[in-house]
């Protein structure tokens, strides 16, 4: 019995074999295949991780030792003061009002380039200026930091007689320049993104090129600039080293855009390095950390979701 | 009867409206040109007040006598270990996810997040990056302070610029090149390696480049996670803490007294000129690869 089966079984399977087409190139394949799906969620698995590794770092510290009312109700930030204050509301309104003065900055330069480069300049000159723009964007923030400390710090002194040039005005302009190219960039997508007929018609009617603009343009591409704006006060309020060398770095409510001030970013660059691994000063800047983090996770998402609207509606 | 007048002439509406049209344009044109003024401005300032610091020996020298003489050399070469391992990281990761969300991903959930996570990622500030690099590869993974947890937190950093300019040159392939490999009786992955990446080449290189660009002059990622004040040594293996130029800049501005003054600037001119010409080359890659595109 078994004697007869053994070799139909041989056939048989030898039948299978040659079925089988899975050679080197199936396999290569299949195994590229999830290898790359492996790449393509790393993204995913590092927003994640952050956000675990920025949690459980501050976690302990924040739920059980840190005092919310003063975190958010006092100025007093002395991690090393007996008992150790942990007040970030100073450190909250200087980054607030660094990163507002950057917008009042790049907002209208921004946009004006936009309008400019988007709706009026032509050819070379337009690449040129796209080109420039670009520039400006990788200039490096230690760079940025140099220029706001040896550069326009002075410049205020001499210009305003202020006894610092290291304050809100001078790292709010520099981050107002930090972030204008991005904000350039996604504006004039933007203002792409309205279909030509639009413009042509207004024309049409007789409009000059700058009515096109006010009346038809810019009503319409108004969530993609709001995107703009949104990406950058995100650029602007995350900047770290630039800000930290240019604003003066004093723990203080501004009054004018003379004060120097500390930001939130500029305080975890500065103290991380003077603390032990674990301990509350440690932490606590770990909960500062998350606190820039879901800011700015929340900003990008509201502007990533302006910006995919008019992306398609353009298309 | 109504006489028609053979020649046009502006009514006074009309021509308040040119006026208002050229001033405009003239308010627009000055807010451009305001914006790429500082990088010209900026690149004539370290000029004028860093090139006398520049010198054969400034580039081949250690730091001397409380890093206030002598030269950048550990520092050159630190960048160089910090950047080669982020990109060492980066690259295949980037390209990877580039490949999956142009060649195989649907138009599902799954993908969206994942344009949504490297935005966010690119999003990220760049101090939170340093703290999850502290916590997670200084500290969870036993790197230590050292090139290796420096350079993967800079990779996480620069990853979305090096997916997003792949992505690019991965979909500007025409399908057809793809459905005629395919009709041949290639695999999706014959196709992908045979077919799609040697015609994106330049778009993954536009990457490569704007990775290493701003791995370089990235300073707040590296200043907790393997950048040193001063190591007179080069580093000899990724475990080692090194010196970086742009965290060398940082120190000769802020934390070391008695610096001549040209000595920032000098720094700050290698470091400016060697991210500005990596950025100028990606950018004529690109136009080079946009002029290209009739195939």
């Amino acid at each position: 019995m078994a004697a007869t089966t053994s070799p139909d079984r041989a056939r048989h399977a030898a039948a299978l074999a040659e079925l089988d087409q899975r050679d080197r190139a199936w396999w290569s394949d299949r195994i590229a295949k999830v290898l790359v799906f492996g790449g393509g969620i790393s993204a995913i698995v590092f927003i994640a991780a952050i956000f675990v590794f920025l949690g459980t770092q501050g976690l302990d510290f924040a739920v059980h030792r840190l005092d919310w009312g003063e975190f958010f109700g006092s100025i007093a930030w002395r991690p090393n003061g007996y008992p150790p204050q942990y007040g970030a509301r100073a450190l909250i309104a200087g980054t607030a009002a660094v990163t507002g003065v950057a917008m009042l900055v790049a907002v209208p330069f921004s946009f004006g380039a936009a309008v400019y480069i988007g709706e009026f300049a032509r050819g070379r000159t337009r690449e040129w200026l796209k080109v420039l723009i670009e520039l400006l964007a990788a200039i490096p923030s230690v760079v940025w930091g140099v220029i706001g400390l040896h550069v326009m710090g002075p410049w205020m002194t001499a210009l305003f007689g202020v006894e610092s040039g290291l304050n809100l005005l001078n790292a709010g302009i520099i981050l107002g320049l930090m972030a204008a190219p991005i904000m350039t960039t996604i504006a004039e997508d933007a203002l792409k993104a309205v279909p030509d007929t639009y413009r042509e018609a207004a024309e049409a009617l007789g409009a000059t090129r700058w009515q096109v603009v006010w009346r038809v343009v810019l009503p319409h591409a108004r969530p993609g600039l709001s995107a703009a704006v949104l990406l950058g006060i995100g650029r602007a309020f995350g900047e770290t080293i630039a800000v930290l060398m240019a604003s003066g770095h004093a723990i203080n409510i501004p009054h004018s855009v003379f004060d120097p001030v500390r930001t939130l970013t500029a305080t975890i660059a500065a103290e991380l390095g003077e603390t032990a691994k674990g301990d509350d000063h440690w932490q606590a800047l770990f909960v500062l950390g998350i606190l820039l983090f879901l800011i700015t996770f929340t900003i990008n998402l509201i502007a990533d979701t302006l910006v995919r609207g008019f992306r398609r509606r353009g298309a | 009867m109504t006489v028609v007048d053979a020649t046009f002439r502006a009514t006074a509406v009309e021509q308040r409206s040119m006026t208002v049209q050229r001033a405009f344009q003239l308010l627009f044109l000055f807010t451009t040109i305001v914006l790429a003024l500082p990088v010209l401005g900026i690149l004539a300032e370290l000029l004028i007040r860093g090139s006398p610091g520049l010198s054969l020996a400034f580039f081949l020298d250690n730091p001397r006598n409380g890093m206030t003489e002598g030269g950048i050399f550990p520092a050159l070469i630190g960048t160089l270990w910090l950047t080669v391992g982020a990109l060492a990281v980066a690259l295949p990761l980037g390209v990877a996810a580039a490949i999956y969300l142009s060649e195989y991903a649907g138009d599902n959930r799954l993908t969206r997040a994942i344009n949504v996570a490297i935005v966010n990622l690119a999003g990220v500030p760049s101090i939170v990056h340093a703290l999850f690099g502290v916590g997670a590869f200084v500290h969870f993974m036993r790197f230590g302070a050292s090139i290796l947890a420096a350079s993967c937190t800079l990779a996480v950093m620069t990853l979305p610029v090096v997916i997003v300019a792949t992505r690019e040159s991965l979909q500007a392939v025409p399908q057809a090149f793809r459905e005629a490999s395919w009709s041949l009786g290639a695999t999706r992955w014959q196709t992908i390696w045979r077919v799609v990446l040697p015609n994106s080449v330049s778009g993954i290189l536009t990457g490569v480049i704007l990775c290493v660009s701003r791995a370089v002059g990235e300073t707040a990622p590296i200043m907790f996670t393997g950048a040193a004040f001063y190591v007179p040594l080069l580093p000899r293996s990724v475990f080692d803490q090194t010196m970086a130029l742009s965290y060398h800049l940082f120190n000769v501005s802020t934390q070391v007294t008695n610096v001549p003054p040209h000595l920032p600037f000098a720094v700050a001119l290698v470091l400016i000129g060697v991210v500005l010409s990596m950025n100028a080359t990606a950018i004529a890659f690109r136009m080079r690869l946009r002029g290209r595109k009739k195939w």
